[in-house]
């Protein structure tokens, strides 16, 4: 399988109308590619392991920008940089959890260009997958990840069916636990979707990351005040502080009565498909107060029912300890 | 020849006519219709270093690329080609990008900078360019221009940094020779403080 390094040729589209936008998604189908910042882009371009005609720079529709303050919360356009929602004082100041993860997104050169929606959207880093591999999540009947030989450190240990590759978003965790409402567009109107519900697993589509339909572009990323200003936790967890996606990351949201967890919300990433809300952590942490006996308690829980591959039983510590990193207040 | 055709009205015609040729798939091949919904003119004006050129980019085409091949700014380096070395960065509108990993067409109303356009009209190199050599800093030099480029947009930003806010800035150029201190060394020398 040959490498290049060249872009192929394909043909551009650089619309300043979302409605002109929607239009091309919807005739060009399969063989248009929607572009943010294009980090996520031009890898699968330049190994010929995806092959659209034409792409659709997103960049130019204003209505895809922007921080706004909304009744309930801040809505941000998808085509906002990760560097502006990084340095966004509003969301520093009530959604820091989200510009902490964003911090940790790439190298400042991509957080330069990359956007939030690209970032949210953005093709897991399976090597098999990204080596252009007729695996299931291409479009074949073979996954090469799941093998007892295979090189599978950096995959799934949750929610794996057939594909074992992993979410590699840092603001998915962040906004699945922000409670975030994703408003997707299409030539047919608009339709709003629970993060919750926003990223799939293979058990639901195998070849997608989302839940977007084809012709649909994510216009913007609602977050609502519920958790604005409450207690934040990040972590990610990389073989390199820069350009690594996260072994395994947490993001959690705590709300607190005085020093007892009201209600809470955690989400790891890097160990399934989707961003993996620890669901009997969150039932067992309320009513909990912060610190190192709670931790204890808490951390063993966050690897329940987890089932590991071969080279990558080490994630089921890391969540635990991060865990007990996040509850230790 | 008719004195009413332009030579660059000619040379666009060639060039549509061309690519409306080479498009047999039904995709563009309605050009006017395609153009009002932001299909891309080849022929284009670029504002790199403060001059303007006219340069054919292809749909496709890298800023890298154009620099490099196009208009023969040689100084931005291709590594990886990848956005995974930092060695192509260059500065548009102020901010610091992987010039592999930017479609050209994408800066046609933007700014560039490259590691060409810091000296003065004297030929007097760039605070940053001077305290690279006086703290030694490259060692094989061919991280060298993307290292300048982002300690450039760095100190325009943050004037006096502490060595750590330098190194987190610098985190996004890769230096196989290892010479990262020998950077940090020169960006607070560039910023007048001892390093």
């Amino acid at each position: 399988m040959a490498s290049f390094d060249v872009m192929p040729e394909v043909q551009l589209y650089q619309p300043v109308e979302l409605g002109d936008a929607l239009n091309l998604a919807d005739e060009l189908g399969e063989d248009g590619w929607l572009l943010g910042g294009g980090q996520d882009t031009y890898g699968w371009l330049k190994d010929r392991a995806k092959s659209p005609r034409a792409m659709i720079d997103l960049n130019g529709i204003e209505a895809l920008h922007g921080i706004r303050e909304t009744d309930d919360g801040i809505e941000i356009g998808a085509a906002t940089i990760l560097r502006d929602i990084i340095r966004d004082k509003r969301i520093n100041r009530d959604y820091s959890l989200l510009a902490q993860a964003a911090n940790r997104v790439a190298s400042p050169q991509i957080r330069n260009v990359g956007t939030l929606g690209g970032n949210l959207i953005q093709d897991t880093r399976c090597w098999y997958y990204r080596r252009g591999l007729d695996c299931y999540r291409a479009g074949g009947n073979i996954c090469y990840a799941g093998g007892p030989e295979a090189m599978n450190r950096e995959h799934a240990v949750f929610g794996a069916s057939r594909c074992v590759a992993v979410s590699p978003s840092d603001t998915a965790t962040a906004l699945v636990a922000l409670e975030a409402t994703m408003v997707a567009a299409s030539i047919s109107g608009t339709r709003t979707i629970s993060a919750d519900d926003f990223f799939v697993g293979p058990d639901t589509h195998i070849e997608q990351m989302t839940s977007l339909e084809p012709g649909e572009i994510l216009a913007a990323v609602r977050i609502p005040a519920k958790w604005a200003g409450q207690r934040f936790y990040f972590e990610k967890v990389a073989d390199r502080d820069v350009w690594d996606f996260a072994l395994v990351s947490i993001a959690a949201a705590m709300s607190m009565d005085d020093d007892t967890v009201a209600d809470c919300r955690l989400v790891c990433g890097g160990v399934a498909c989707t961003p993996h809300r620890l669901t009997n952590v969150e039932r067992a942490a309320r009513g909990q107060s912060l610190g190192e006996e709670s931790a204890e308690a808490l951390a063993p829980l966050a690897s329940e029912g987890a089932k590991p591959l071969n080279y990558n039983h080490f994630k089921l510590p890391l969540m635990e300890n991060l865990v007990r990193r996040a509850m230790r207040g | 020849m008719n004195p009413q055709l332009s030579r660059r009205r000619f040379i666009k015609a060639v060039i549509a006519s061309s690519v409306a040729a080479a498009s047999t798939s039904g995709v563009h091949n309605a050009l006017a219709q395609d153009r009002s919904r932001g299909a891309v003119e080849r022929l284009i004006s670029l504002n790199v270093n403060g001059q303007t050129r006219r340069v054919d980019v292809a749909p496709h085409e890298t800023l890298a690329h154009t620099l490099r091949y196009k208009l023969g700014l040689t100084g931005t380096k291709i590594g990886c080609n990848r956005g995974e070395c930092g060695a192509c960065t260059v500065i548009i509108d102020g901010i610091t990008n992987y010039s592999c990993s930017t479609l050209t067409h994408s800066v046609r109303t933007r700014a560039v900078r490259t590691v060409e356009g810091l000296q003065a009209a004297d030929g007097t190199l760039h605070p940053v360019q001077q305290a690279f050599i006086d703290e030694l800093s490259p060692q094989c030099g061919f991280c060298t221009p993307g290292q300048v480029m982002s300690a450039v947009a760095f100190l325009e930003e943050n004037a006096s940094p502490t060595r750590e806010e330098a190194r987190q800035a610098m985190a996004g150029n890769l230096c196989r020779c290892g010479a990262y201190d020998h950077y940090l060394n020169g960006i607070m020398r560039a910023s007048g403080q001892n390093s």
